[in-house]
């Protein structure tokens, strides 16, 4: 048993697919609350670990804990970000965003409104009705983000949620997701290729290794909260994010 | 303009067939020119025999279409659901596939008898395949990120397939619905050409045994107006309900009758 403040605990996580392995001996805990930020080259198995958390496939070794007990299937109290919007084009946005709610019976009456102020929070107000292919590809992914926190769950798994978007979408988004943390203290894993937006997001950035995936380093941020856009351009940030890289390039990752 | 340039090569057609009938003096008998299946055509609905055989063919086709693509979705269903149903059940029916089913038809009339029921039952089978294997593509076809989205909401399988699995079947279902629809028809001629009391295709046959092939061509005339129209409604319908996917082509999977 994990401890009780470790939300999530992965221990000697190994996956597998066939001859490839995705996930070495993998070992991470995440508390209560945190933003946790993974960053590694494509292929180390990011997604592989995300999948493993929202319990969508088991791993071949190891094992992964949440709260309290062991991963064995999906959980409702999970909120997935995919790395595509995922999104139903026979349902309107907000049929999208209530798709949780449609899921697991949460009463669409009660949950309008919740989904109508998310919307209006991402910038989504009045394109309620729209179809998805109506919107531009930025706006999809925010009308995923909100369905991914419709239901209120106490994690979030997100798996580059951005990395599609512009440069400048990206950081309102960026933005925003830390708002809705700091808001609503949800504990937060967060996939990016990205290591400036690792920085500016996590408490703690996680970096892995080219494959097979192992965790290489493990840093924390401690700037302090809520963070503008201009920590970006502060010497701290400039130091973190090179160690970061230095890691990536040390053991052949790219960026 | 165009449409206009359209018409205007329609009657640039008819009008060509009708002199080359009368300058050639082609014999009726052999190709009627256009202006003598128009005079069929009136006599037929004057007389009421073309109403009472188009409702009797329409009629036949529309319950050979029914059963036929119902079976064709339940199948398709079972077959694209479960592993087992299509170990065990799918060489058979691609075999069966293989086979032309018009082929078939004197043993239906044999089994099934002269009157609507074995009409009904060459139609269905003539049209059920090309909805099973839309059905089966169009359920196959599911984003596996979207079965990944569902599945980390804790869906059950039932969900999985009402809310993602039917719905985004539903463009290649309808692709099936209008070959099924034209298939019905002609499993329902054919089997009225084996043996039938009355329909169209029974009339095209008396009239070609008292050698009228002006009518001949009137009863083909309206064929393939009653395609026309049968595959108007399935489009019809078609856009109202996948109305997310108004390019609907490009799904069909076809068979053939
Ligand atoms: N379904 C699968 N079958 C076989 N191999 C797979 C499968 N999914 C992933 N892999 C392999 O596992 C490795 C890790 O994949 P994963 O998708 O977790 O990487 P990632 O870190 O998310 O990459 P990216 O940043 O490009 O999204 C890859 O090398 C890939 O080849
Ligand atoms: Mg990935």
């Amino acid at each position: 048993m994990p401890p009780q403040d470790e939300l999530i605990a992965v221990k000697g996580l190994t996956r597998r697919y066939g001859a490839v392995t995705a996930l070495d001996h993998v070992n991470l805990t995440i508390a209560s609350g945190a933003l946790v930020a993974i960053v590694g080259p494509s292929g180390c198995g990011k997604s592989t670990l995300l999948r493993i958390l929202a319990g969508l496939m088991p791993p071949t070794e190891g094992e992964a804990w949440l709260q309290g007990s062991r991963i064995e299937g999906p959980r409702r109290d999970i909120g997935v970000v995919f790395q595509t919007p995922v999104l139903f084009p026979w349902r309107s946005v907000l049929d999208n965003v209530l798709l949780p709610v449609d899921v697991q019976r949460l009463g669409r009456d009660k949950m309008r409104a919740t989904a109508m102020n998310l919307l209006r929070m991402v910038g989504l107000e009045g394109f309620e009705t729209h179809l998805p292919n109506q919107l531009s590809g930025g706006m999809q992914q925010r009308a995923a983000l909100v369905r991914a926190l419709i239901h209120d769950p106490s994690v979030l798994l997100m798996d580059e949620p951005f990395g599609a978007l512009d440069a400048m979408t990206r950081e309102q988004m960026n933005v925003e997701l830390q708002r809705i943390w700091l808001e609503r203290r949800k504990t937060i894993v967060f996939v990016t290729h990205s290591v400036g937006e690792a920085v500016f997001l996590a408490d703690r950035v996680v970096v892995m290794s080219p494959r097979p995936g192992r965790i290489v380093d493990t840093l924390d941020i401690d700037f302090p909260r809520p963070r503008p856009l201009s920590v970006m351009n502060t010497e701290a940030f400039g130091v973190h994010v090179s160690r970061i890289r230095e890691k990536l390039n040390a053991t052949g990752g790219l960026e | 303009m165009r449409a206009f340039r359209r018409l205007l090569l329609m009657a640039a057609l008819l009008g060509l067939w009708e002199a080359a009938a009368r300058l050639l003096a082609i014999p009726a008998y052999i190709l009627p020119p256009p202006s003598a299946v128009g005079v069929g055509l009136y006599r037929g609905f004057r007389s009421g025999i073309f109403i009472e055989n188009i409702w009797i063919t329409m009629l036949e086709t529309f319950l050979g279409f029914v059963l036929g693509a119902s079976t064709g979705f339940l199948l398709g269903t079972a077959v694209a659901l479960s592993r087992r149903f299509e170990y065990y059940l799918y060489p058979i029916i691609i075999m069966f596939q293989a086979m032309p089913k018009v082929a078939l038809a004197p043993l239906i009339i044999v089994w099934f008898g002269l009157d609507l029921t074995s009409k009904v039952i060459n139609a269905g089978l003539v049209c059920f395949f090309p909805l099973m294997v839309n059905t089966i593509a169009g359920l196959r076809a599911a984003d596996e990120d979207r079965i990944s989205l569902m599945r980390s909401l804790a869906a059950t399988p039932a969900q999985i397939f009402w809310m993602l699995r039917l719905p985004g079947a539903l463009p290649s279902i309808f692709a099936g619905l209008e070959i099924a629809m034209i298939f019905a028809l002609i499993g329902a001629i054919v089997a009225e050409f084996v043996g039938a009391q009355s329909g169209l295709g029974v009339l095209i046959q008396s009239m070609n045994f008292s050698m009228d092939v002006a009518g001949q061509f009137s009863v083909l005339f309206i064929l393939s107006l009653i395609g026309l129209a049968l595959n108007g409604i399935v489009t019809a319908v078609r856009r109202r309900v996948v109305f997310w996917d108004n390019n609907g082509r490009g799904h069909q999977l076809g068979g053939k009758p």
